[in-house]
């Protein structure tokens, strides 16, 4: 026999089921319980960049909206700057860089304010430093390799969770008019299918002057979004 | 910079997979291709904070913070605690607990459930608090009933709270649902069969606990939670963490 390891095992996951508004979005379940609730202002009024607004709609295995999901969005500021002590540098005050929204009962439809995110420092190698990108170090036929580089494109970092979704869904939105940076982001490029990589890229139009970017997810089936184990 | 100490890697088989038939609506939500396995950056070793601006200390008392003036919800008191803690056994203080649930009957206060049990005027059915510097948290609620939903024709859903916790960390991001001891609809659940591993699935059973009672007041239930746990960064410091 040999010696245990004694760690915990994690709790497992369970659906959010139908009513996941109930917890997290009692206004949106029809009941005003709590003076404030959680996840509305993203940015708040303070948050240097770009004022933007994002959405789309959840679409399941048969092409049909989704009408009953809650997404959260996780997200630096504009100079790339999580609010979080272990991200190096400093928010607006009042910059939380979270929030939380469901998708309209009717339509499907969800949406969110915030600011456009600046790039933020990829991952080293283990143990070592961030270094200047160089084109040669590119990633291996495994993936290896990619680490020690460079940025990350500009994203927003998403999680998604319904009923008959048994563990949370993690994607990234990253930004049509940021064609540059994307081609270059370490994580995009661990996607081995190029045509998949569009599955994340939001496209950007205007309306009455303010930047829409549009966001749907295929949760199945033909161009599937791409979610990540992270 | 240099690289964040990552968490531990999620053992997908220990949680429930996306596709399990047995839980009808997955089969259409739940993606065929796999997921794309990152290692960890910024982006996912940090998340959000919560402070005690954030919330009221009300909100955790489910018997009251939707109730009338003088009322309180119907059902069985109870008191629910436990603590967050990490695959290393050390406890997240100041972490987000959300819950929600229905309420004595089975019926939820939503505009989506039209189950025919009646709404308690005096329960609203959602509760949050931050865990104290131990990681220890309580709520107090009435226990939640079985209620039916259309999966099979008869399928029933044993009484559980559903439950919302952030930990420190984006990747640590986690819904469950907590049941509870002897309860017979457990074994039957499709929800709790979509686990695979025995194991996994008594996890989620909050054990009755008589020494956290109130007596002639409120009986009690103990359920702790474990969120991904955290390597030590191998070249920059001791192995003294894990």
């Amino acid at each position: 026999m040999v010696q245990k390891l004694d760690y915990l095992k994690e709790t497992p996951s369970q659906t959010a089921g139908p009513y996941v508004h109930i917890g997290l979005a009692p206004g949106a379940a029809g009941f005003d319980i709590y003076q404030q609730e959680l996840g509305w202002d993203i940015a708040g009024p303070n948050a240097k960049g770009e004022r933007i607004r994002v959405e789309g709609i959840v679409i399941d295995a048969t092409g049909s909206p989704v009408k009953d999901v809650m997404l959260e969005a996780w997200q630096a500021n504009s100079e790339g700057v999580y609010a979080h002590p272990e991200s190096p540098g400093e928010v607006e005050e009042g910059f939380r860089g979270w929030g939380r929204v469901i998708t309209d009962f009717e339509t499907g439809e969800w949406g969110f304010d915030t600011i456009k995110p600046g790039p933020v420092a990829a991952r080293a190698a283990m143990g070592g430093e961030v270094r200047p990108a160089a084109d040669e170090e590119l990633q291996d036929a495994y993936g290896r390799g990619h680490a020690g580089l460079r940025q990350m494109a500009p994203h927003i970092n998403l999680w998604i969770v319904a009923r008959g979704i048994n563990i949370g869904l993690n994607t990234r939105i990253y930004f049509e008019d940021e064609a540059e940076a994307n081609a270059e982001d370490p994580v995009m490029n661990l996607i081995e299918w190029e045509r998949r990589r569009k599955t994340l890229i939001a496209t950007r139009t205007l309306r009455d002057g303010l930047p829409v970017y549009r966001f749907d997810i295929k949760l199945q089936g033909e161009d599937e979004t791409v979610f990540f184990d992270i | 910079m240099t690289t964040p100490a990552e968490f531990y890697e999620r053992d997908r088989a220990w949680h429930p997979p996306a596709q399990t038939p047995i839980y009808k609506t997955s089969v259409t939500r739940s993606p065929q291709y796999a997921l794309l396995s990152l290692q960890q950056s910024v982006s996912e070793i940090t998340g959000p904070t919560f402070g005690h601006t954030d919330i009221d200390p009300l909100d955790r008392d489910l018997i009251h913070n939707y109730a009338k003036d003088g009322g309180s919800a119907i059902g069985e008191r109870i008191i629910l605690h436990g603590r967050v803690l990490d695959e290393n056994a050390r406890p997240i203080p100041n972490t987000l607990v959300e819950i929600w649930q229905a309420n004595a009957g089975g019926r939820y206060r939503h505009k989506k459930d039209t189950y025919l049990a009646p709404i308690d005027p005096n329960f609203g059915g959602c509760g949050r608090t931050l865990t104290d510097e131990n990681g220890h948290y309580y709520f107090r609620t009435v226990k939640p009933g079985a209620y039916p939903w259309r999966n099979y024709v008869n399928s029933w859903r044993p009484a559980h709270i559903h439950m919302s916790i952030f930990g420190t960390a984006f990747c640590q991001r986690l819904i469950t649902q907590c049941y509870f001891e002897g309860d017979p609809l457990i074994e039957r659940c499709p929800i709790v069969n979509t686990i695979p591993d025995m194991a996994a699935q008594g996890q989620l059973v909050a054990a009755l606990d008589m020494n956290a009672t109130i007596p002639l007041d409120t009986i009690a239930y103990k359920f702790d939670i474990v969120l991904r746990g955290r390597r030590s960064t191998m070249f920059e410091n001791r192995l003294d963490g894990n």
